[in-house]
């Protein structure tokens, strides 16, 4: 078993026992791969788990995962039945399933797909030349192992994830499900679920990463997602964290755009003791746009942090930004939005919204839009808000004979939806606002 | 129905009901005049419990229970409606859901089962007929982006959905041009039944051409300084309020 430790300064850690990418049938690891896994365990050797010292780590603390001891999850068989709750039934495409970081082809749904697409376990993507060759090209390009301790951590370790490909000018008309299932007695484990994404020029693609934690004890996930979208591409992300509540779960996702392409992503977090999500999208060319919405769910002494960042690095890119809080308890929730343009973006048009519904007096939100612009013919804005149920719209339900409760449910679930309404995968709308239903009682 | 004995209200320091008392009973229509700043909103609010309002002294009964003891959704379920002077817009529940649940909360109040949403559906056509409303606007978000006179319109027509024993209306005519006073006014005059009764506030007189009450009463200062018939409306639209505003105080009983 390994331990990672915080203590004085330049912590050390030792995961040398967590398991790595399964070599690819037929042959080790190839020599690149074992590379950058190197020189990531190196990064994080060096740097450890980061401290509430450091700015973007300030409200949220690690020290629970940096102090806990983990192995790696072991293989766990699940029947269907234990993760039929969480599929989209019908509605569902391709569906790619992960049991503790492990691969489960009993569980993955794979119907046939349009002529050059691919939606397949990474381990199994390196094994094929003309997949592992993008693979080279791409991992690890985005996700930056100097930027993000728990990127550094996910590249030297990673287990295993979905490799997903949409050749140019082809519309995957199903949804792709990658589903992350942490098993009932997970306490103590980790795992971390490696993904890339690529879809060439004018491709499209739905994609959900739902990760779904059936044990209540701490065990942590740190998964990272790069997504390469080519020219006037358009991609579909979106994330639903349901972890179990005694879980830490800090992942990145990282997207770049090329020129036109259209990136529509959603973070919802409802999950975790602490859940921690980083987004940070790339304009790498001219004329795109960028959709980041996101709802958070926040509970008893449960920490979500968000933090985006979008780099307006071309002229003529848009980029929208909606996150929605409800805290109650001792919830803690934090988002962090940046937005960043380079003197290179004019014409950029940038709009950021923070809202936060509190329904406890303990509950707590930090929200603090960072804008930082250096072309000068851009159009840029952002608002935060932190507040309570306005009274008059609770007096008017009352005053038609709804009763207290049941006025602050509705107004609260109408605050909340208004950030799932335009969800464009409906089995994803419907199950968060089932979701969004339960949460509130 | 409602007797209303020496009410005193104020909004944080200020006094605003000087001592009010007015008994309305059932099959009933009472309007009640005055300037602005009287206090004739108030009492409407104070009727269905505005949060607001601070009541300082005087006693409010109806149908028996004292009514200022009850919580808002109380006062509702036994029957109390307030046509708001501000409908308030609520962003994300549509105007379906918020009538379903308001109906159905009353019916469980009273101990009966919710409706069945299909039922529901054929009592709602029934009521938009009121309202002259096609079924479009259930879709809405309630008051969300509706112009003055929508508003206006979607209290009368939760009124018809609801059918309160006591509707209050609270200057629901301010504001709205002849055609959406005339709807208005017919749905208020169709709801009218023995059982039940009306109370009419309203700074002009010209919707009591439409709503023919059986009493005036008129405000000033936070006291009815007047009652009468409804010729008193025509009297006040003729002479103005300025005549009364030092009258004597009276207690009114019609």
């Amino acid at each position: 078993m390994a331990r990672g430790r915080t203590h004085g300064r330049g912590p050390r850690v030792t995961l040398a026992t967590l398991e790595r990418l399964p070599a690819p049938p037929g042959g080790a690891a190839p020599s690149w791969l074992a590379a950058r896994r190197a020189a990531a365990v190196q990064r994080f050797t060096e740097v450890g788990f980061p401290t509430t010292r450091q700015e973007a780590w300030r409200f949220t603390d690690v020290a629970p995962i940096a102090n806990a001891a983990f192995a790696p999850a072991p293989v766990v068989a699940l029947t269907p039945g234990t993760i039929a709750p969480y599929t989209f039934g019908a509605e569902e495409g391709v569906r790619l399933v992960f049991v503790n970081g492990h691969h489960s082809a009993a569980l993955s749904l794979s119907p046939a797909l349009p002529a050059g697409v691919a939606v397949l376990p990474l381990s199994a993507a390196l094994a094929h030349p003309e997949h592992a060759r993008r693979i080279e090209q791409h991992l690890g390009s985005l996700a930056d192992v100097a930027e993000n301790p728990f990127v550094a951590l996910n590249t030297g370790y990673a287990t295993e994830g979905a490799y997903v490909f949409v050749p140019q000018g082809t519309d995957l008309a199903l949804n792709v499900h990658l589903m992350f299932v942490t098993a009932p007695g997970a306490a103590g484990t980790v795992s971390h679920p490696r993904n890339l994404v690529i879809l060439e020029e004018g491709a499209r693609l739905e994609l959900v990463e739902q990760f779904v934690g059936l044990d209540d004890g701490a065990y942590f996930v740190n998964p990272v997602t790069e997504s390469v979208v080519g020219a006037n591409a358009e991609f579909v992300h979106y994330k639903v964290q349901r972890e179990g509540l005694g879980a830490w779960h800090v992942g990145a996702l990282v997207a770049r755009q090329a020129r036109d392409a259209r990136y529509f992503g959603f973070s919802a977090a409802v999950g975790a003791s602490i859940g921690r999500t980083d987004i940070r999208t790339v304009f790498a060319g001219p004329g795109g746009e960028t959709v980041l919405n996101g709802l958070y769910l926040v509970r008893g002494d449960q920490l979500i942090d968000h933090h985006t960042r979008i780099e307006h690095r071309e002229p003529n890119c848009a980029s929208r930004e909606l996150y929605k809080g409800v805290l109650t308890g001792r919830g803690h929730g934090v988002f962090n939005g940046q937005v960043y343009v380079t003197p290179e973006a004019q014409k950029t048009d940038g709009k950021q919204t923070n809202r936060n519904l509190i329904l406890s007096d303990t509950a707590r939100v930090d929200t603090k839009p960072e804008l930082e612009i250096f072309a000068d013919d851009v159009k840029c804005t952002h608002g935060a808000t932190v507040g309570r149920l306005d009274k008059m719209p609770l007096f008017y339900l009352e005053s038609r004979g709804i009763g207290p409760a049941l006025a602050a449910r509705m107004l609260t679930f109408a605050f909340a939806a208004e950030v799932l309404a335009d969800l464009s995968i409906p089995p994803v709308k419907t199950q968060l606002e089932t979701l969004l239903g339960e949460w509130l009682g | 129905m409602l007797e209303i004995k020496n009410l005193t209200a104020k909004a944080g320091d200020k006094e605003i009901l000087k001592g009010i008392s007015l008994t309305v009973k059932a099959g009933e229509v009472h309007a009640i005049m005055g300037p602005n700043g009287s206090g004739k909103s108030t009492l409407a609010q104070i009727l269905a419990g505005h949060p607001a309002y601070e009541v300082t002294g005087g006693s409010v009964t109806y149908l028996g229970q004292d009514l200022l003891a009850m919580q808002p959704e109380v006062r509702a379920q036994a029957g109390v409606f307030l046509a708001f002077q501000y409908p308030v817009e609520i962003a994300g529940v549509t105007n379906a859901y918020f009538l379903r649940a308001a109906f159905n909360e009353q019916r469980k109040a009273r101990g009966e089962e919710e409706m069945d949403p299909i039922d529901f559906i054929d009592l709602l056509e029934e009521k938009l007929k009121i309202v002259e409303w096609g079924p479009e606007i259930m879709q809405r978000a309630v008051n969300f982006g509706f112009s003055g006179g929508e508003k206006k319109r979607n209290e009368i027509l939760q009124m018809a959905v609801l059918s309160p024993k006591l509707a209050v209306l609270d200057e629901t005519d301010s504001g709205l041009d002849i055609d959406a006073l005339r709807i208005v006014a017919n749905g208020v005059n169709k709801l009218r039944r023995p059982d039940a009764a009306t109370i009419v506030v309203t700074h002009y007189q010209r919707l009591l051409d439409h709503i023919i009450p059986d009493f005036v009463h008129v405000l000033a200062g936070g006291r009815i300084v007047k009652s009468g018939g409804k010729e008193l409306a025509l009297e006040l639209e003729a002479k103005g309020y300025e005549w009364l505003e030092d009258a004597p105080t009276a207690g009114a009983r019609a």
